[in-house]
């Protein structure tokens, strides 16, 4: 983990309100895990903290997010130029542990959620079918097609793909482990699912954060161990752990 | 190079650098990003004497160059900390600063004497986190209250006592003599500035707790101004903080009367900001040909 400022080599709009970046970092020796995230900050000062961005893939010394335009953070980070420099602390967050997903795979994605799943894709020792949920404008499809078993994709209008919610296409009894990320509902209803059928099942949250290293301790989750950082213990957590903090 | 090296309340420090409480965790997440040895100092997290679970709901909301907080002194308890977080803190070869807060002057007098004999080079007691309902900034508001609470930790205290102020103090200049009267080794401020923040969307207020600390870039100008009517007035040193992202904020604090400052905030904004500031310290003080820091403090 370290504080980089990175040149940027890609910041293009690749679907409404999308943004795929690519930065340049140096001497990264492969050390990043699916599941990790950057802090990124632009060198101005339209906004304060940094994002908590995953990284959608990896290069030779470059990383690649797929991130949406929410707030005044995203949309700074959005209007930043080809050669213009980011600050870029990173790899954090414990990631998967792809020696322990093994046997069948689903890995399901909902909306923004989608990004991170694809560099988890690509280096999963087995092969995964993939969900992906959309609201109507799909991306990233493709990308997956190339590393996935199966590739389903589902928007809510049925403009593109099945019609409907991502989690209405699962046939959970054919998986060994579910993977996850995505809106909170969908991760809940995919836990509360995967517990039911005591099936593995893996889900990676999304907090508000403002260090990123496990400092600030605002990005607590509820989980049945008691509280835990999503930044530092998370983001990939087991379904079973955190849907406390959903049941209410 | 300059001469860095800061004396306060009997206390060496390499410079007058110090990592602020609830910004740096226990140090070990920065250990990682930068040699923590080149600090002045730490300081922990707030602790209490029970383990405390910090409060529900949002914990975080940015505003225009600020942040405001409501975490909630979530804590693992002062034993815990002696025991776990402790000997990791003195192994980083930096001064290391114990911030104690709590609900009731019974919490602090024990936590005070549980800390007292450990190897904590200082104690940093919290009288002013808005984020606690009882207790905490409840301490902090009228002096005659905090002279009660301080001089009660202090007889039983065996290690220098920086008392932290809130801004939400009635009269900061009448808090921070009542504070010194008190037996107070130090004067650090300010803490965050009780702050409200609305989500129009769901037509409630972001926090549970209606109110949370507001703190970063946009309460410098305050901090700075509270640092300099204390500075006025106490004889004990004075620790300024409050906003400080460049090592000008810590020059204008110094100027203020600060002997010692603290980075909050800016931690967050940039993990490894406090080697740039130190080393932009060493470069303004070379270029003004200042050989140490007494020659800048207290000119205003």
């Amino acid at each position: 983990m370290k504080v980089y400022h990175s040149k940027v080599l890609e910041n293009r709009l690749i679907s409404t309100n999308i943004y795929k970046m690519t930065i340049e970092i140096d001497n990264l020796n492969n050390d990043i895990k699916p599941g990790q995230f950057f802090m990124l900050k632009t060198l101005d000062n339209s906004f304060l903290l940094p994002r908590p961005i995953s990284v959608n893939e990896v290069g030779v010394n470059t990383v690649t997010f797929v991130y949406r335009i929410q707030g005044t953070g995203t949309k700074s980070i959005s209007y930043v130029k080809l050669k213009d420099y980011i600050q870029a602390t990173g790899p954090l967050g414990n990631g998967f542990d792809i020696n322990l997903i093994n046997g069948r795979v689903a890995i399901i994605g909902g909306g923004i959620g989608i990004a991170p799943l694809l560099y988890l894709t690509k280096c999963l020792k087995t092969t995964s079918d993939v969900y992906l949920g959309y609201k109507d404008e799909v991306y990233l499809v493709d990308e997956f097609r190339r590393y996935a078993n199966k590739t389903v994709v589902v928007t809510e209008n049925g403009g593109i793909g099945f019609k409907g919610f991502v989690t209405d296409y699962v046939d959970y009894n054919n998986y060994d482990i579910v993977i996850t990320c995505g809106p909170e509902i969908m991760m809940n209803k995919i836990a509360s699912k995967c517990r039911d059928l005591n099936i593995k099942c893996l889900v990676s949250l999304e907090r508000r954060m403002a260090c990123g290293l496990g400092a600030c301790l605002g990005c607590t989750v509820e989980t049945i161990y008691g509280n835990k950082r999503a930044c530092k213990d998370g983001p990939i957590f087991a379904g079973e752990e955190i849907l406390v903090q959903w049941r209410k | 190079m300059a001469n860095l090296t800061t004396n306060a309340m009997g206390v060496e420090f390499k410079n007058p650098i110090i990592t602020a409480s609830g910004t740096f965790g226990f140090g070990e997440e920065f250990s990682q990003i930068f040699d923590l040895s080149i600090l002045g100092g730490i300081c922990s997290k707030g602790l209490t004497l029970h383990p405390k679970q910090g409060n529900k709901g949002v914990r975080l909301w940015e505003t225009p160059m600020g942040l405001i907080n409501s975490i909630g002194l979530q804590n693992p308890g002062v034993d815990k900390f002696i025991c776990d977080e402790l000997p990791k803190m003195k192994s980083y070869g930096t001064k290391v600063i114990a911030n104690l807060g709590g609900n009731t002057t019974e919490e602090y007098i024990i936590g005070a004497k549980k800390l007292s004999v450990t190897d904590v080079d200082i104690i940093e007691l919290n009288i002013s986190c808005p984020n606690v309902k009882s207790g905490g900034m409840a301490f902090g508001i009228k002096s005659n209250v905090a002279f009660d609470i301080v001089s009660s930790v202090k007889k039983v205290c065996k290690k220098p006592l920086m008392v932290k102020l809130s801004p939400n103090a009635e009269n900061i200049a009448d808090m921070a003599l009542a504070c010194e009267s008190g037996g107070a080794d130090a004067i650090s401020l300010i803490n965050t500035i009780k702050a409200m923040a609305i989500d129009v969307k769901k037509k409630t207020s972001v926090f549970d707790n209606i109110y949370a600390g507001l703190s970063g870039p946009c309460v410098k100008p305050i901090a700075l101004r509270m640092v300099h009517e204390v500075s006025k007035v106490v004889k004990v040193p004075v620790c300024g903080l409050g906003g400080i992202m460049t090592s000008t904020d810590v020059i204008e604090f110094i100027m203020a009367g600060a002997t010692i400052v603290q980075i909050g905030t800016g931690n967050f904004i940039k993990p490894d900001i406090a080697v740039d500031i130190i080393d932009e310290i060493n470069e303004y003080m070379d270029k003004e040909n200042i050989k140490t820091l007494d020659e800048i403090r207290g000119i205003i």
